[in-house]
């Protein structure tokens, strides 16, 4: 551990440098992966399509903006209190019911998956498996 | 002096843990947050409600393992229960036994002829002391204020620990996903995904929608579904006027499922 | 100390080579596995748990007999065990890393294995045994990085790895009772609910770890120039003895209570394991293979002629470990699920990707030995002057 010590100050040098300085511009080179692999490859970012209906109702159960940041939040929180507490109706702030189910109420809504969900998950590379269990498709349209 | 490389790698060691230790910390923050945060929910208008739901069957008015089928095979429909071809992978919420499986410690071989041949129709048996519930590990099953032990399947990490739990054979495991062996999904209900327990849940997702449990309706009557601690439901007036008998009483898990036989 | 692993001959780098190849076999496996399910397993609805768990229970053994060694030195000053301390400690370390990757395998849904802890559920004896395995891991890496680094210098360790050897001590008892109550506690699993059970995997334990060790051991003596000692070996030794005698008398126990008392819940597992029920018994002969090593191991071991000639004591643990495996990783699981609670006969054998996935953690923490056990020759050596 302290072998070193009997060196003077005027030995000081860099052991192995070439391997040590090879070493780290490998290790920056792969460390910087993503960054370079993906240059000048950035594509637009997404904008959810709604429905007819969707767009009809003008409103989902929260403001779009919070939608847009928190739906992840909010449907784990819809599943804790209905897979545990079986507390099936969700009311918002202006006091409005909604049954709390990501297939038989909000795709009934966004039937449009593909484009209402999958184009943003594909394009923040997120893969949630909702889908592994909860059907897609709730009504043929 | 020579201590300083040393001394340089040290503060960089720490701080590069102290920069990512951050982000993890600030992660499992939001977890907690979430795990503590109710919303403003409440159960549907119109639920049946219970302190505890039993289920009395009536054998003497299922002879045959005809009389069975429109049961199960209601229950697996509704509830996408996949069918196997490989029995190992084989899933079943609710399905017929012999009087010797289903009640292997009654068993002996002066059986009354009937009973000896008799289907019996067998199903979780919504314990209300159950192992399963005990042996979980992050409480993916558990029970429901209603006396219902209920599945989460967000939650299972598939070690089948109840599995081993259950002394009624009443648990199954998605040894591969499910969806190409179901055929015809009922969209109104989600299938499972491969590597989680499933089993049958007294049809809760019925009962807050104010219906009975889909095998007592398709049974003419002869599965009879309700509160075990009102004096007043129907169960406990067949519990009053039948002997009946239940599974492996002797295990002290306190099966909620009753036979008349 | 890392830096120790590094330094090898050709053999050395052969052997790791090798173990890596095996341990990508296994991975590849392991991915067909996870898209698949575990329905690549031999494991079935009424055997819901086989081989990776069965693996796991053994291991636990194996990791829980480095307090053999810990003990007599710590408590009772026995000053020869001081020199093999080390290896003890280190192939409890690997064993455990064996057990966790066995539970991991074994999970249907492994990425959301931290839910153990986002969810603790005291009233699981799964939960409790996530806490033992884990501390014990820790504890056993920590202590025998210090104190072998403490040698390395020539210098005491720290006073508070003294601290952490005694909490170890208890630590590496309850690991295995843990690992038994997840079965004995089970109502309807009549096999297992025996209160005699934490007791009797301790034993056989105490007899396998011990017999590896002798095993390793003079491997070590073999490929190295550290001589782990005679006299060690010989202590040890009898620790197996007593082991293996304790482990085939409880089982004795067992059997008396089972058909004694004759109530089939208890006593259809055993007539199926050594005799076969309803025309299946995969596992007869390997059960009675198994009685047969151990009885031979406790002729051979008990009589101090043969117990002091090592290449016959190199026989001995070699009969004592393969009985004790075929025992637990073998009989255990599956004969507590055979016959089912509603009296099937099921039978479970491994698939092969089963098997392959098994050795590849089998290999894994090989590696983690190989690697481990060079630091620790290595550091002997240079102790030593040779």
């Amino acid at each position: 551990m302290s072998q070193n010590n009997h060196h003077d100050k005027e030995e000081k040098k860099m052991y192995n440098k070439g391997e040590v300085i090879t070493g780290l511009v490998l290790f920056a080179v792969i460390f910087a992966f993503p960054f370079w692999y993906n240059m000048g490859k950035a594509a637009p970012v997404p904008e959810p399509v709604l429905t007819e209906q969707a767009k009809a109702a003008k409103e989902c159960i929260k403001p779009k903006a919070l939608m847009k940041t928190d739906h992840m939040q909010i449907l784990n929180d819809w599943r804790n209190s209905v897979a545990r507490d079986r507390n099936r109706i969700y009311v918002n702030s202006s006091n409005k019911e909604f049954d709390m189910s990501l297939s038989n109420n909000c795709l009934d809504c966004h039937s449009n998956k593909a484009e209402f969900c999958d184009k943003c998950h594909t394009y923040a590379s997120v893969s949630p498996y909702c889908w592994d269990c909860h059907i897609d498709k709730p009504k043929e349209k | 002096m020579e201590n300083s490389r040393r001394t340089f790698l040290k503060i960089a060691g720490i701080s590069a843990l102290g920069l990512s230790a951050k982000p993890v910390l600030d992660a499992f923050a939001l977890d907690i947050d979430m795990l503590n945060k109710k919303i403003n929910a409440a159960p549907k208008n119109g639920a049946l409600t219970a302190k505890r739901w039993g289920m009395v069957i009536d054998t003497r008015k299922l002879e045959t393992e005809e009389a069975l089928k429109p049961m199960i095979e209601v229950c697996h429909k509704i509830h996408n229960v996949p069918v196997h071809e490989n029995k190992r992978h084989e899933i079943k919420w609710i399905w017929e036994e012999g009087f010797k499986h289903a009640f292997p410690d009654l068993e002996h071989e002066y059986v009354n002829e009937r009973v000896e041949h008799l289907p019996f129709l067998v199903l979780c048996n919504h314990c209300k002391d159950a192992p399963c519930v005990r042996a979980c590990p992050t409480k993916a099953t558990f029970k429901q204020a209603d006396g219902i032990v209920a599945m989460d399947f967000h939650r299972c990490i598939g070690c089948r620990f109840c599995m081993a739990a259950c002394p009624y054979g009443s648990r199954s495991f998605n040894f591969r996903d499910p969806r190409p062996f179901i055929a015809e999904i009922n969209k109104k209900y989600p299938t499972r995904m491969r590597g989680v327990v499933e089993k049958c849940n007294f049809c809760s997702e019925r009962l807050d929608e104010g219906l009975q449990p889909a095998c007592v309706e398709a049974s003419n009557g002869a599965l009879v579904f309700g509160d075990l601690e009102n004096p007043e439901s129907e169960v406990r007036q067949l519990l009053k006027t039948n002997y009946t008998i239940r599974r492996k009483v002797a295990l002290g898990t306190g099966p909620s499922v009753y036979y008349i036989v | 100390m890392l830096e120790l692993a590094l330094k090898g001959s050709k053999r050395y780098y052969g052997w790791i080579a090798g173990l890596l190849a095996v341990i990508g076999v296994g991975f590849g496996c392991y991915l067909w596995q996870l898209s698949f399910g575990l329905g690549i397993t031999g494991m079935s609805r009424d055997v819901s748990w086989g081989f990776y768990i069965a693996q796991f229970t053994f291991l636990v053994g194996v990791a829980a007999s480095a307090v053999m060694l810990v003990l007599p030195y710590y408590l009772h000053h026995y000053k020869a065990f001081g020199r093999i301390t080390i290896l003890g400690e280190f192939l409890a370390v690997s064993s455990v890393t064996m057990c966790v990757l066995f539970i991991v395998v074994d999970l249907g849904q492994p990425m959301r294995l931290l839910n153990v802890m986002l969810y603790p559920t005291p009233n699981s004896v799964l939960f409790w045994d996530m806490i033992v395995l884990n501390g014990y891991l820790f504890l056993n890496i920590i202590i025998g990085w210090q104190v072998l680094q403490g040698e390395r210098n020539g210098v005491a360790p720290p006073k508070w790895v003294k601290t952490l050897i005694y909490i170890s001590i208890p630590w590496a008892v309850s690991i295995h009772t843990v690992t038994a109550f997840l079965y004995c506690g089970l109502p309807g699993r009549g096999f297992w609910l025996t209160a005699i059970l934490a007791p009797r995997f301790l034993a056989s334990a105490f007899a396998a770890g011990p017999a590896f060790l002798i095993l390793l051991c003079l491997l070590v003596r073999k490929l190295t120039k550290f001589d782990p000692g005679k006299e060690q070996i010989q202590t040890l030794a009898k620790i197996v003895t007593y082991g293996i005698i304790l482990n085939v008398f409880f089982f004795l126990c067992e059997v008396f209570v089972v058909f004694y008392s004759k109530i089939p819940e208890h006593m259809d597992h055993m007539i199926y394991l050594f005799k076969g029920l309803h025309g299946h018994g995969v596992l007869v002969p390997w059960m009675w293979t198994s009685i047969a090593l151990m009885v031979f191991s406790i002729i051979l071991l008990v009589n101090p002629f043969t117990r002091q000639k090592e290449g016959i004591l190199l026989v001995a643990c070699l009969c004592v470990f393969f009985g004790t495996w075929i025992d637990k990783g073998l009989g255990m699981i599956s004969g507590g699920f055979v016959p089912s609670p509603l009296h099937y006969v099921n039978e479970y054998v491994p698939t092969a990707p089963e098997i392959a996935i098994t050795i590849g953690v089998y290999a894994t923490g090989f590696l983690v030995l190989t690697l481990l056990f060079k630091i620790a020759t290595s550091v002997k050596e240079e102790l030593e002057g040779v």
